[in-house]
């Protein structure tokens, strides 16, 4: 084999190998982790269930937010819908917002779910479940709590969420400096 | 030719036909072997979640209504993203992954082909640099010919 063509394959093997483990190793640094507890809660745009506007979570900023991950076919999640209901009827006028993210749903099961409980706070769609991997969602429902400054505060809660989580880490987010 | 003509029609005839009805009237579980179960991430054949029992329930629905199966596809696409789709679309960007497996492969064979080529002429090449002997063989290298006479000598004794 001559040499110039002999080097050329040689090149073209290293480059294949050098690829698939660029890939690997990028694979590897994309896992779906959590967010670490005092970092800037990662940004989001989706479209409102209901409407078809897009809803930020940026847009929130000064705010405090109870971010709730769920899905009409899981069942603590229907569980869970009255409290959240209810803490944001009571605390809204001190600036909190509870914002559901609903995900790998159907429309219109995530509709129905909302008319049947009764929800009146924010809900966003995550068709292709972005969100899901940012906040290190493994499954529903499961709850995040952001300061007015756009921080991750309190405690991740991965599974139904009781009135005392609710109440403990709305405070906790409460006190944070605005 | 005639006759070769009117087989490669049955044969595309033989190929083409059952797709299109699978198309027009697709099955459960042809399209369970073709989806993802968006949340356990099998297939859904294999999924029991609730969201598969649920997709399930859908593609029964829209199989009554007599959607086909590329809209049934399209449906579920909409509300779960193209990862719900077992092998990616031949469009766009997703063409990569059918053309690149059969690049890789020509290109391999391609690859091996060239260097079975060359090694055996290189052998051929050798054996005619050594040249025919007086009775017509390709003569030994003098080592070998020494360890042949060598061989022969204690064979005899």
């Amino acid at each position: 084999m001559p040499g110039r063509l002999r080097i050329a394959l040689q090149a073209a093997a290293v480059l294949v190998v050098a690829l698939l483990l660029a890939l690997l190793g990028w694979q590897v640094f994309q896992k779906d982790d959590a967010p670490d507890l005092g970092r800037p809660a990662p940004n989001f745009t989706l479209p409102h269930l209901t409407s078809d506007q897009d809803v930020s979570l940026a847009s929130f900023r000064g705010k405090v937010v109870v971010l709730n991950f769920w899905a009409s076919w899981c069942g603590p999640c229907k569980d869970e819908a009255p409290l959240l209901e209810s803490a944001w009827n009571r605390y809204k006028d001190q600036g909190v917002v509870v914002l559901g993210v609903d995900a790998q749903d159907f429309d219109v099961d995530a509709q129905r779910f909302v008319d049947r409980a009764g929800i009146t706070y924010p809900i966003v769609r995550d068709k292709h479940g972005s969100t899901l991997g940012h906040y290190g969602v493994t499954g529903f429902p499961e709850t995040w709590f952001v300061d007015r400054q756009g921080r991750l505060v309190g405690e991740h809660v991965a599974g139904p969420l009781t009135e005392e989580d609710l109440e403990r880490n709305i405070r906790i987010a409460l006190a944070e400096p605005a | 030719m005639t006759r070769m003509l009117l087989a490669a029609l049955v044969v595309a005839l033989a190929v083409v036909a059952p797709a299109a009805a699978s198309e027009q009237n697709p099955t459960l579980p042809e399209l369970e072997r073709e989806l993802i179960c968006p949340t356990c991430h099998e297939l859904l054949a294999a999924s029991t979640s609730p969201i598969a029992e649920r997709m399930r329930a859908f593609i029964r629905a829209r199989i009554s209504a007599g959607d086909t199966k590329s809209e049934i596809k399209a449906k579920l696409v909409d509300q779960f993203g193209e990862s719900v789709l077992a092998a990616p679309p031949k469009s766009g960007f997703n063409l990569l992954a059918w053309v690149l497996p059969l690049a890789g492969i020509v290109l391999a064979a391609g690859v091996v082909g060239y260097l079975a080529y060359r090694w055996s002429r290189g052998r051929r090449d050798e054996e005619e640099a050594a040249g025919p002997s007086g009775n017509g063989r390709f003569a030994l290298d003098a080592e070998r010919e020494r360890r042949l006479d060598e061989e022969l000598a204690r064979y005899d004794a």
